[in-house]
């Protein structure tokens, strides 16, 4: 292939976010070390004293865009950019910007995040890839470290990242694991959750929480009759499809669905 | 099969290994497409007949089926032309003279032109479609006189550029070849006015889908039989050996049974949606 | 024939481990029954039943001493010989170009099963048609199935979602095992029939303390076949059924199928016959050694169909339509014989509890009343 003389130049930009996936970008610093060897860490703010001008082979992009200078930022950063990854819920799916949906936001808000108070300024939050082209969105709230290692050095070599879009179950059978719900009558969000994580609640035989959000072709609302099977009620529904990736539009039209039914007191939830 | 009689050969390598072939030349035809001609760094060039794909590999980034553009003659090197789409095409077209990149194969079925001679033939080729049905075209340019009328139909999106344009003119100007090239190039300028013989006409088509249901369609309302039109078909394809089922339509592993099939075949196939 | 107790099925144990096999027998793991490596008949699921049903597994406890008294274990023989992952070759970069090297897949030790079932090994026997007996094959199967050893046994106990009998098959091991095992528990003691299937399954018995088998044992062993052919947990009406699937193509069934499945794939990687994979490249951070690996995929994924421009299986219908289909027809034309050997296991492990012969029913339903409304309206109009 090619010859590069240089190593690809990687910059990681905050946008807005929330406390969490800060902490995780910074969690993630051991592993990015290791890449270091491969890749040029040119722009990191936060992290590092890295502060080479642009452009950049690969920029990662944490955080959504809540203000006009945002908007002008982040067009910026394109245009400086080869590829350009967004990382973790807010800059793929606007953080918390559905929950203007939810008719309880407050009782939301405390589930999901750990200081409420700072959801306030992200009234007009919006996904990155509103604004401008992007890549690669890289799901998670907050993002698996081995993922976002991945995807950068994918991206740094010119290949497409490893990240499975198929459901946890997949992995869960390579894993060899028995099927919770179905060998303990164990509820497991599996069937409808993006794989990633290894399978890792399952393999302790616990049913799957949904952490890596909706796989690619997810059926909640087949998902949602089977976990009642198991006798899940609505409200436990409700918190299954809101713990970690609220935003994602399938787990939120599913997560509506059962309260309204619980909302109009309803014994069945409708069709 | 019994238990004990399944037989192994532990010293060939699996037909899972691609091959390094160095890239001899390069050639750029359009903004996004790419021609390179590889030879083997070790061991003999392939073999091929047209219509063939091989599975190409670019190094550390991924692999991919591409079909053979170069004519099938003993001591051409193996020519493939290839359109930027994704993170392998990308890698490929970008690779320069003197990189090495990794060949498997010939994998799937020929386009057997030459069962035309006596007859017309026609090509229906759709963007990068042409590329598949050069080998064939060059075949029944250099046999020219056994075929009666040969046709060339290309069409291409706007934007996506013309490919071999030098030689589309070569075969038109030098080798009596009818040729109707355009943006959005139709059948009705062929069949408006056909100077072609319905039952003694053999169509090779390769391009989108869509587009060759609508001209094998269109041929067989016009009196062809189904089983003279050819059409090579696209699918995912992750081994082109009948291993892995990414490619298979209904009973058809397109690797293997395909990629070029005959029309009759691919009715049934092609009569039902996300088959 | 030849018989044996509890301690000879101990020494068979032990025999194949001094002739060089790593023996795989039913454990009971999780609270199912799975297929792992044993060291002898203490380590087998003593006195253990199961109960399955659609998306309905329980391990019970049969109140009796049977060590075979399952139906079938939670994967056949497949995740073994062909397992969810391996790599294909590795590629080092030289300077002039790279090399490729073959990964090895011999296992150290040649694989002995011990409780085969008659359906896994016509599982076993699909996987040879598709993986080893055609223009390529796939190397790696090639180098573990070599030498395989099989102790098949005779199913008594077959469970819910059991159809073998409908699917040409049978409690009773028909082929391609070296030496075949009923299980007899009754008043003249706990005790295994033994067959003999191969040279070598007669080499290994010698090693073992066998007496002759008295008539009544033949006798006792026919009637627990006769007991558990009858008594399969669901049946399949395979008469045309090549046929039925590709003329329910169109069929309205598919969206009702749809709403319920879940693409989850889990049917497809319990399914013994499935061979469908997915490459994938790795690369070290400095991209000058990079693997090729082959893992397990499914049709039911999204990703399955991708080609430049988009999905070519779109919708959840055209999913379960492919994975119904290809198993009971698509496998005909291909390899000339069903995809589908009865074993229940996508039924079973299903989470959705979709039933495959419930759907194919269904299916075949909707064709004969499609037709009927045809010929009525066809009535009407005349
Ligand atoms: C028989 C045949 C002949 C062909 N001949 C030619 C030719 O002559 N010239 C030409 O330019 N093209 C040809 N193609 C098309 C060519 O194979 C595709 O353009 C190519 O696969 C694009 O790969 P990519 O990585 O560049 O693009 P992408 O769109 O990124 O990838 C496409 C392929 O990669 C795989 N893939 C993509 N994403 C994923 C994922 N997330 N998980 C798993 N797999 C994934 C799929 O197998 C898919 O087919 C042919 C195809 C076939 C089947
Ligand atoms: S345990 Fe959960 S994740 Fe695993 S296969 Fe079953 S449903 Fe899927
Ligand atoms: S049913 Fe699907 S996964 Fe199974 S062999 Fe067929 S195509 Fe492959
Ligand atoms: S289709 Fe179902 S019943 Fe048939 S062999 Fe596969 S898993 Fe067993
Ligand atoms: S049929 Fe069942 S096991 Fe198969 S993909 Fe659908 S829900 Fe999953
Ligand atoms: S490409 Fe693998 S089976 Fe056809």
């Amino acid at each position: 292939m090619t010859t590069t003389t240089t190593t690809p130049t990687v910059a990681v930009w905050k946008f807005a976010s929330c406390d969490g996936c800060q902490l995780n970008l910074l969690n993630a610093e051991d592993e990015l070390l290791d890449v270091a060897e491969a890749v040029t860490i040119a722009y990191f703010p936060e992290a590092t004293r890295a502060m080479l001008p642009g452009p950049y082979d690969v920029s990662i992009v944490e955080g959504s865009i809540t203000t006009p200078e945002e908007v002008e930022r982040i067009k910026h950063v394109r245009e400086i950019s080869g590829a350009l990854i967004t990382i973790g819920a807010c800059a793929t799916h606007g953080g918390i910007q559905a929950l203007r949906n939810y008719a309880d936001v407050e009782e939301y808000t405390r589930y999901v995040y750990a200081h409420p108070e700072y959801i306030e300024t992200l009234e007009t939050s919006t996904p990155i890839s509103e604004h401008v082209k992007v890549d690669f969105e890289l799901r998670g709230c907050p993002v698996d470290k081995y993922q976002l290692v991945e995807v950068i050095s994918a991206f740094a070599q010119g290949r497409r990242p490893r990240i499975p879009t198929y459901s946890v179950c997949v992995e869960c059978k390579r894993a060899g694991n028995i099927c919770v719900p179905v060998a303990h009558g164990t509820p497991c969000l599996g069937p409808v959750t993006q794989a990633g994580c290894g399978a890792i609640c399952p393999s302790f035989n616990r049913g799957c929480y949904a952490c890596f959000g909706p796989q690619d072709s997810q059926n909640c609302h087949g998902m949602a009759d089977r976990l009642a099977a198991l006798g899940m009620t609505s409200e436990e529904m409700i918190r299954a499809y809101r713990t970690f990736n609220a935003t994602c539009e399938p787990f939120q039209a599913e997560s509506l669905r059962h309260e309204r039914a619980r909302k109009a007191g309803a014994e069945e939830v409708e069709a | 099969m019994t238990a004990t009689d399944v037989v192994r050969d532990a010293t060939a390598p699996g037909p899972m290994a691609p091959r390094p072939f160095r890239v001899v030349a390069r050639r750029q035809d359009t903004h996004d497409t790419a021609t390179l001609d590889l030879i083997p760094l070790y061991g003999e060039q392939a073999k091929w007949r047209s219509g063939q794909f091989m599975m190409l590999y670019a190094f550390g980034v991924g692999e991919i089926a591409v079909s053979i553009s170069g004519g099938a003659l003993p001591g051409e090197p193996l020519r493939h032309t290839i359109r930027d789409v994704g993170a392998v095409s990308h890698a490929l077209v970008s690779s320069q003279v003197g990189d090495v990149i990794g060949v498997r194969g010939p994998f799937g079925t020929s386009w057997d032109a030459m069962d035309a001679v006596g007859g017309d033939v026609m090509f229906i080729a759709g963007g990068i479609g042409l590329a598949p049905l050069r080998p064939s075209i060059l075949e029944a340019m250099r046999r020219r006189g056994e075929f009666r009328h040969v046709i060339l139909l290309y069409g291409s999106r706007p934007g996506e550029g013309f490919l071999f344009t030098d030689e589309i003119e070569d075969w038109e100007r030098n080798h009596g070849f009818t040729v109707h090239q355009g943006v959005r190039a139709g059948l009705a300028a062929v069949t408006s006015a056909p100077t072609f013989d319905p039952d003694h006409l053999l169509t090779l088509a390769c391009g989108p889908d869509i587009m060759m249901e609508v001209a094998a369609k269109t041929l067989v309302g016009k009196g062809v039989p189904a089983d003279k039109v050819r059409l090579s078909m696209e699918r995912s394809m992750h081994c082109g050996i009948g291993l892995c089922g990414h490619c298979q339509m209904r009973e058809a592993f397109l690797c293997v049974d395909g990629p070029v099939f005959n029309y009759d075949q691919l009715i049934p196939l092609l009569a039902t949606e996300e088959l | 024939m030849r018989t044996m107790g509890l301690a000879g099925l101990d020494e068979l144990v032990a025999a194949l481990g001094r002739a060089g096999y790593e023996v795989y027998g039913p454990r009971a793991r999780d609270g199912a029954i799975v297929l792992a490596p044993i060291a002898g008949v203490a380590d087998l699921p003593h006195g253990v039943g199961d109960t399955q049903d659609a998306a309905f597994y329980r391990l019970r406890d049969r109140g009796d001493a049977k060590v075979f008294g399952y139906s079938t274990a939670v994967q056949g023989l497949k995740p073994v010989l062909f397992p969810a992952h391996e790599l294909l070759w590795k590629a080092r970069k030289t300077p002039i170009g790279f090399d490729v090297e073959d990964a090895d897949a011999t296992p150290p030790k040649p694989r002995a099963f011990l409780g085969a079932r008659d359906c896994d090994l016509r599982a076993l026997a699909v996987h040879d048609t598709v993986l080893a007996s055609r223009e390529f094959a796939d190397k790696a199967y090639g180098q573990r199935r070599e030498g395989v050893f099989v102790v098949a046994v005779t199913c008594s106990d077959p469970c819910g979602t059991c159809f073998c009998v409908s699917q040409g098959g049978s409690p009773k091991p028909q082929e391609g095992y070296d030496l075949a095992l009923t299980e007899l528990l009754d008043g003249d003691g706990h005790r295994f029939l033994v067959e003999v299937g191969s040279e070598r399954g007669a080499e290994i018995l010698a090693e073992v303390t066998t007496t002759d088998a008295p008539p009544t044992d033949t006798a006792a062993a026919d009637a627990v076949v006769a007991e558990a052919t009858a008594s399969m947990g669901r049946t399949l009406d395979t008469s045309d059924l090549h046929d039925v699937m590709y003329a329910a193509a169109d069929s309205p069934h598919w969206d009702e199928v749809a709403a319920r499945c879940l693409a989850c794939t889990n049917c497809t990687l319990v399914c013994p016959t499935c061979f469908c994979t997915s490459v994938e490249d790795t690369t070290d951070l400095t991209k000058s050694m990079t693997e090729r690996h082959r893992v397990w995929d499914s049709c039911f994924g999204s990703r399955f169909s991708y080609i430049h421009g988009g999905v070519v299986r779109e919708s959840g219908k055209s999913r379960y339509r492919q994975w119904i289909t290809h198993k009971l027809a698509g496998y005909q034309d291909q390899f000339g014989l069903s995809g589908c050997v009865g074993c229940g296991r996508c039924i079973t492990w299903c989470p959705a509890a979709i039933d495959i012969t419930a759907e194919a029913a269904a299916l075949r339903a909707g064709l004969t009343t499609g037709a009927t409304d045809a010929l009525e309206t066809a009535g009407e109009t005349r």
